[in-house]
């Protein structure tokens, strides 16, 4: 299914200083139905993820971390099983994974001689157990599990569809017989970074030349698209495959890829032409379309 | 020297003869006989004594005569043509048009028509300082003598001594002094290469915002009477000499149109009116280098806005005096003594399309005492005058002319003047045009494509480190990411690439540390050097000054557009007149920046290295060399392909050329030269110390002993042009000019005997010599020095071996992309065209534009011996196409051989090393030893096997060349033939298979051993589960399980609504609950869309659901009564958990985490607490198989540190105890309901 931009920013708009929980979710599933949750779940965390960058660096302050630490000391201290943590995330407008994590750190802080290292942090979020203190293990996990927009779950979740429509791709290649090659040949082969496919024969899709196709299986929307071209696709401009210029020489043209599991796929090449509005063409089955939403 | 002239003009002495003389001069060695025009009777090379003796005695001053002649032309025609010709002329102050500058535009507001003939001032001071001026002496004096001294000062001033020189006194024509005043300086000769002073017709003004253009001027309606002359009504009416008729309506619409005798009046008065307004100007602007100074800048513009006058044959006012000027200039620059033969072209046809005077013959001319002297009145006294000589001189370079583009021939050909001057000419080059194929398109095919990751030199194996690696990688990203800023940008009005980029850039090279990184990033630069800039003069799209040409942008029929356009434009464009300083268009402009902004010397160091090395390799390129064969047409066919691998190795020479010598010359280049001798000499004795950046002067030598001067000359002179203004004075490039000096001299065009030069060869050659010859940095009077020293020169005609100079690789395309300032005569004749208001409206024509592609590969040609020789005699007799494909194909299939042996050979040695690191990972343990050592272990046994790649790789050769050789050749080619192709084929293959597998094969294998031995260690690692057989989901699996993430959501959701906090209405339904379970199930045994981090949160999520389930945790949705899990619907969904751990995840299952102290907290805090369910699942876990008993026992023991409510203590212990007491139970006997019920009793004993 096709989300238009307006759609989107329908959307977007609604989730503006929304707590990333399971509640909101579904306020947000009622107040639009026709789209799958995993979409709304998809631009939910988008947006959310948006607004954290944005505000991150206030809840990081010394004073904020000590501040919410006696603030969560206060509340357990008071009643442990009530949900103090994500209450505390809700009430600061704080992601409530990212809230666990700034207090399992401070915690460890104070009851180990050296400072936790990243990795043992990050293990303890995946599994709470091994947090030495019983009632912060119950309260980081009761942060975690209702977090729809961070933490080790929802990464993994987000791994996963990157995984499943890497393979959905895949297939759609393969019955379309486009001769490729995957990332994990393209790595054997040396190179450093890696697009899912490189098309061995180039198609034309929509008047564009594409050579690789990469989903990133989060909604591509405008902010998004430039972060991952500056992070890894732009040198794909120079490498694996001889991008054609167009005389204007930007690139801007990035299709998302929608499929009845409702999950939204980008698929980057660099296709040149004016800018459009959002062009729609089947790719090739009826419930999977090539988006490209240029003219932000 | 005007004597000369003046006795040739009163023929005491024979044009002939004085050619000869003046050519002797030219070659005072007189190696070879002065060749002849081939247009000149035999007798007039017969020498008279009395001529010789006329000549003998100005002997001294024969090298000047050239440039007299020259200068004489220039000056003649300047006074003739009000607005000035814009012939280009090397500006005496264009050496401080830097080439480097961004934009290419020549620099320097001094353009002034008048400097082209300097005023006395500086002559006189050039005359002074004439011993320090001498040829001999490279420290020519500095000051105005340099400076302004134009096209051969030096000489002039050598012979002529000082203002005692007939010319130097009052013979000149007008008040010597006044500067600006079109003297007859004989000091002072034209410098011909300054697009300021002579813009060309149409073009853009070069110079910077701030100068004043000295073109485009309105016209100053200066009485009633020519109200109607507004350029914009001049535009549009038709042309006089067609539709005279037509001008009734219009009565004066030409202000200087003849016949009307009101206007004749009238322009007597506003003649004086200009010449008053020109003198108040004269006065504004002191210095002589005020635009407008003279040559009737007032006047309407010569943009072509203006209706031409007619030219009229019978009106010419001294034929015969032209005639025997057209013949002797005609023959100087048929024998190269002008420095420039397509300036010169440039003159004439300025010349032809002459678009009025300031004067009509008889009613205008300037008061001269005594002008009896032929010299003494003008030589050109109308348009009409002007036209005859530049058609006589177009007759006599009626061969160039043929050479030209098919545009430039049609217009030539179409051109009304031509054809009413001699109608001979007309028709002969309307035959050549007819018969032209030399399409040229001015439009430059964009191009900028980015280098291609390059796996072979790119990847991890030629770093250092890991570190090294990725910094390069760092690198390449923002190099790239700068390109497309840059792309994208630099169009923009006020982006600077300094401010926009500099400090990016300089950051990026500040991180280039180490050696390597340096090679690799110069290799990566250099190729996206090539790659952008390759394309014909290097454009990529429309660049600053090289906007595309209006003219060929517009259909025949759209001259009506092209005339409205033309009101709006000031001036058509032009790509920088005839000798346009070097410069670096389009995306050259990029890599000229960016060596400038990152101003970092090892990268100068490490790119110049890199630079010099592909030139080398390139110049040295075994061009194939086929007889020009005659017999079949198959011959142009190939002969394609050779121009076009030509044109390609051509090009890319004079690219790097350029940049090699931009970046070798950089720290040396300045505004100005030094201003002072002292200053001089010493900067002199100190850069001759300095070896130069690559022996080019070798390269010279070998490439004129090779005769591939048409290869090395092209992108010699690139470099030179790039030279600072202390290059031409070193000794050792002084003789790489003396070199080029004399090759240009020797380029004879006329001259078609055996062994000679191609004619389009020459040309080219010619044409970027004389380009070399304008450009500023190159001293003026380079050109004109006497007797150079020849002996080194000798080479070229030593050797008789055909080399590529005999063959016809440059085509007129090449010609006109390698110099594209020739191009400028088609649009000076185009300009004439649209000025002439659309009469002749057709000629100009869109051209589609032709590439050139990648060059291939070239075979080396490495056989040796009498098979080789044996092998060269064949391909001898035969047709070049056999060659090249015989060498093609080895080339291929050895390549080809390489790549097999690596899939095949390769391969199976790396599949043994990795059953033998198996087999010794199994007898040594886990460890097995240090991989260092484990590796040379299995190459010292691997290796040896190498030595079957040769053997294999023959076979390969063998079996796979003849079918391709076959397929390739014609059909009808003999049997002979084909086999001694096919066997000559097999052995090319085969060597240079071979050769690089006996070089590179253990290399190989130790490589791809390396490789597999440390994918093995790291399988052997941590997660052996993970990596060990995974199976697949069955055959019949159509793939239709819900996908992972999905259910990890759902699960999650699950989780999230049992820990809370949730609304007292939420909860699920046991019906999902088991319905989840089963997707679960269907999931794990499909496993197309699942990956190990996902199964892994499969596993844990369900072993959490697990312990919800046990501790009664999940609210269930149903009759508000029930808010529990019945137990039945509890231990059914255990069941179906303990068969998805046991049977369908292939990830090991955190089952201990059942135990974890926050799971069984979930225990304590229920009341009454209820046991039965855990150990259930306890024990069927250990039935299963699924945890053992120390297991448990394990994870019980770590519960103890927990803290715990004390009576929870010891219902744990006692509860547990049976259950670990019980090492052998049998089945039967552990009914889960006996046990529930006997615990639960226990529990609520307890409780």
């Amino acid at each position: 299914m096709i989300l238009t931009k307006a759609q989107y920013d329908e959307i977007a708009q609604c989730l503006v200083s929304v707590p990333p929980t399971r509640q909101s979710l579904r306020k947000l599933k009622q107040r639009f139905p026709s789209q799958s949750q995993a979409t709304l779940l998809s631009i939910f965390s988008q947006e959310y993820q948006k607004h954290i960058k944005r505000t991150h660096a206030k809840h990081h302050t010394s004073e904020a971390i000590e501040s919410y630490y006696q603030r969560y000391l206060n509340g357990v201290g008071r009643n442990g099983a009530a949900p103090v943590l994500l209450d505390l995330a809700n009430e600061v407008d704080y992601a409530p994974s990212l809230m666990a994590r700034i207090i399992l750190e401070r915690f460890l802080q104070e009851h180990e001689e050296t400072p936790p290292s990243k990795s043992v942090i990050n293990s303890m979020l995946r599994d709470p157990s091994q947090i030495p203190d019983g009632v912060l293990a119950n309260q980081v996990y009761q942060c975690i599990v209702n977090d729809c927009c961070y933490g080790p779950l929802v990464d993994c979740i987000k791994h996963a569809i990157g995984h499943e429509h890497e393979v959905l791709l895949r297939d759609l290649l393969l019955e379309k017989s486009l001769s490729f090659l995957d990332e994990d040949q393209l790595r054997a082969k040396g190179y450093d970074k890696t697009p899912d496919f490189i098309l061995q024969v180039p198609v034309a899709v929509e008047g564009h030349i594409i050579h690789w196709i990469e989903s990133k299986a989060s909604f591509g929307d405008e902010c998004s698209h430039h972060a991952y071209l500056h992070d890894q696709f732009w040198s794909y401009w120079n490498r694996p495959s001889k991008q054609e210029r167009h005389r204007n020489g930007s690139l801007r043209s990035f299709p998302a890829v929608h499929d009845d599991k409702g999950f939204e796929k980008k698929e980057l090449d660099f296709c040149q032409g004016p800018p459009l509005d959002f062009g729609v063409i089947q790719l090739s089955r009826p419930d999977c379309f090539l988006l490209s939403p240029r003219n932000h | 020297m005007a004597a000369v002239l003046e006795s040739l003009l009163r023929e005491e002495v024979s044009v002939a003869a004085a050619v000869r003389w003046i050519a002797r001069s030219a070659q005072s060695s007189e190696v070879t006989a002065p060749t002849r025009p081939q247009a000149w009777p035999e007798s007039a090379f017969r020498d008279d004594p009395g001529e010789a003796a006329a000549l003998s005695s100005l002997r001294p001053l024969r090298k000047e005569f050239v440039p007299f002649l020259l200068n004489f032309l220039r000056e003649q025609s300047s006074r003739v043509l009000p607005q000035g010709p814009p012939t280009p002329a090397k500006a005496p102050g264009s050496s401080a048009a830097l080439p480097g500058r961004p934009g290419g535009p020549p620099r320097g507001g001094r353009g002034a028509r008048s400097q082209l003939f300097p005023p006395t001032e500086p002559s006189s001071t050039a005359a002074a300082e004439a011993p320090s001026a001498r040829r001999g002496g490279r420290r020519r004096g500095p000051g105005p003598g340099r400076e302004r001294g134009g096209r051969g000062s030096g000489g002039l001033e050598e012979g002529v001594s000082g203002e005692s020189s007939p010319w130097a006194g009052g013979r000149r024509p007008r008040g010597s002094g006044s500067p600006g005043s079109p003297s007859l300086a004989r000091s002072d000769p034209p410098n011909l290469s300054n697009l300021e002073e002579f813009p060309p017709v149409g073009s853009v003004p070069p110079g910077p915002a701030g100068t004043k253009p000295s073109r485009r001027i309105n016209p100053t309606p200066v009485s009633e009477e020519r109200s109607l002359s507004k350029p914009k009504t001049c535009f549009t009416s038709p042309p006089i000499n067609c539709v005279p008729s037509s001008q009734s309506s219009v009565p004066d619409t030409s202000p200087w149109g003849h016949g009307l005798p009101p206007g004749c009046r009238s322009l007597q008065e506003e003649r004086e009116m200009l010449r008053k307004e020109r003198s108040k100007q004269l006065q504004q602007s002191p210095t002589p280098a005020c635009p407008t100074s003279e040559s009737g800048s007032p006047l309407p513009s010569r943009t072509g806005n203006l209706t031409a006058e007619p030219a009229d044959p019978a009106r010419v006012s001294s034929r015969q005096r032209l005639e025997l000027i057209a013949l002797i200039y005609s023959s100087c620059i048929a024998e190269n003594l002008v420095p420039n033969l397509f300036l010169e072209l440039f003159f004439v046809l300025q010349l032809l399309t002459a678009r009025r005077m300031v004067a009509t013959k008889e009613s205008d001319l300037e008061p001269i005492p005594g002008a009896l002297d032929s010299l003494e009145s003008p030589l050109f006294q109308s348009v009409h005058d002007c036209v005859f000589f530049a058609v006589q001189v177009l007759e006599h370079q009626f061969q160039v002319l043929s050479y030209l583009d098919k545009g430039t021939l049609k217009l030539l050909a179409e051109n009304e003047r031509l054809l009413c001057f001699s109608p001979a000419l007309q028709g002969r080059l309307r035959a050549a045009y007819e018969g032209s194929v030399a399409k040229v398109s001015l439009a430059m095919p964009p191009s900028a494509q980015a280098v291609s990751f390059q796996p072979e030199t790119d990847n991890r194996a030629n770093f250092s480190s890991d570190r090294a690696f990725h910094t390069f990688k760092k690198q390449r990203d923002v190099f790239f990411e700068v390109l497309r800023e840059w792309e994208d940008r630099h169009e923009e009005p006020g982006w600077d690439f300094e401010k926009g980029l500099g400090s990016r850039i300089r950051a990026m090279m500040g991180q280039l540390s180490a050696a390597c990184s340096h090679s690799h990033f110069v290799r990566l630069f250099q190729k996206q050097l090539l790659q952008m800039c390759q394309s014909p003069s290097g454009t990529g799209g429309t660049v600053l000054g090289e906007a595309p040409d209006v003219l060929s942008m517009l259909g025949a029929d759209k001259l009506g557009r092209l005339r409205r356009l033309q009101e709006r434009l000031v001036a058509p464009q032009s790509s920088g007149g005839p000798c346009p300083p070097p410069t670096f268009p389009g995306c050259q402009g990029f890599f000229r920046d960016f060596i400038l902004s990152a101003s970092s010397f090892q990268f100068n160091q490490h790119l110049m290295d890199s630079l010099s090395l592909k030139i080398r390799e390139l110049n040295s390129l075994a061009l194939p060399q086929p007889e020009p064969s005659d017999e079949d047409g198959e011959s142009d066919v190939d002969w394609q392909g050779e121009r076009r691998q030509f044109a390609m190795v051509l090009l890319s020479l004079r690219l790097l050329a350029k940049f090699l010598g931009f970046v070798a010359f950089l720290p040396y280049r300045g505004p100005e030269p030094p201003p002072t001798r002292e200053l001089q000499d010493s900067i002199l004795a100190l850069r001759s110390q300095v070896p130069p950046a690559l022996d080019v002067r070798a390269l010279l030598q070998q490439g004129l002993r090779a005769r591939r001067a048409v290869l090395t000359v092209p992108w010699l002179v690139e470099f030179l042009s790039l030279a600072d203004h202390i290059v031409p004075l070193l000794d050792y490039y002084r003789s790489i000019f003396t070199l080029l000096l004399h090759l240009h001299r020797s380029l004879v065009l006329s001259k078609e005997s055996e062994g000679e030069m191609c004619f389009l060869n020459k040309l080219l050659l010619l044409a970027v010599l004389g380009w070399l010859f304008q450009i500023p940095t190159v001293p003026e009077d380079l050109f004109f020095l006497e007797e150079g020293q020849l002996d080194t020169f000798e080479v070229d005609t030593v050797t008789s071996e055909q080399g590529l100079d005999g063959m016809p690789v440059v085509d007129q395309h090449l010609l006109y992309t390698c110099c594209p300032y020739i191009g400028e005569l088609r649009k000076l004749l185009a300009s004439w065209v649209s000025g002439s208001s659309g009469r002749s409206g057709g000629f100009v024509r869109k051209i589609t534009p032709t590439t050139t592609t990648g060059l291939g590969a070239q075979p080396p040609r490495t056989t040796q011996g009498l098979q080789a020789q044996l092998a060269q005699a064949f391909f001898h007799n035969q047709p070049p196409s056999l060659r090249r494909t015989v060498e093609f194909v080895a080339e291929r299939i050895g390549s080809n051989c390489v790549k097999h042996i690596k899939a095949t050979l390769v391969a199976d040695l790396v599949r043994q090393a990795e059953s033998l690191l198996q087999e010794q990972l199994v007898t040594q343990g886990q460890e097995g030893g240090d991989p260092a050592q484990l590796l040379e272990i299995l190459c010292s046994q691997l290796c040896p096997h190498g030595a079957q790649a040769l053997t294999r790789g023959r076979e390969f050769c063998q079996k796979k060349s003849p079918g391709a050789v076959r397929a390739l050749l014609p059909e009808e080619t003999p049997a002979a033939v084909l086999s001694s192709a096919e066997n000559i084929a097999v052995g090319l293959a085969t060597e240079k298979a071979c050769a690089w597998l006996s070089a590179n094969i253990t290399a190989l294998i130790r490589r791809e051993v390396k490789a597999a031995v440390s994918r093995t260690l790291r399988a052997q690692g941590p997660e052996p589960a993970a990596r060990g057989e995974r199976r697949g989901c069955s055959r019949a699996c159509e793939h239709h399980a819900p996908l992972p993430s999905h259910l990890i959501s759902e699960i999650k959701d699950v989780l999230a609504l049992a820990v809370g906090p949730r609304d007292p209405e939420e909860g699920v339904s046991p019906e999902h609950l088991e319905q989840l379970l089963g997707q679960l199930g269907q999931t794990l045994r499909c496993r197309q869309f699942l990956c190990p981090p996902a199964e892994q949160h499969l596993a844990k999520c369900s072993v959490e659901l697990a312990s919800l389930l046990v501790a009664d945790q999940i609210p269930v949705l149903g009759p508000p009564v029930q808010h529990r899990l019945e137990r039945g619907q509890a231990r059914r969904l255990l069941h179906m958990l303990l068969s998805l751990w046991k049977d369908d995840f292939q990830v090991p299952v955190p089952l201990q985490l059942l135990l974890s102290p926050r799971n069984l907290g979930l225990l304590a805090d229920t009341r009454p607490r209820e046991w039965d369910l855990l150990l259930f699942l306890l024990r069927e876990l250990v039935e299963k198989g699924l945890m053992g008993r120390t297991e448990i026992e394990a994870c019980l023991g770590s519960l103890h540190d927990a803290q715990w409510p004390k009576d929870f203590s010891e219902e744990l212990a006692t509860l547990f105890n049976p259950l670990l007491a019980e090492p052998h139970m049998p089945e039967p006997q552990l009914r889960a309901c006996e046990l529930v019920q006997t615990n639960r009793g226990t529990v609520l004993a307890q409780s």
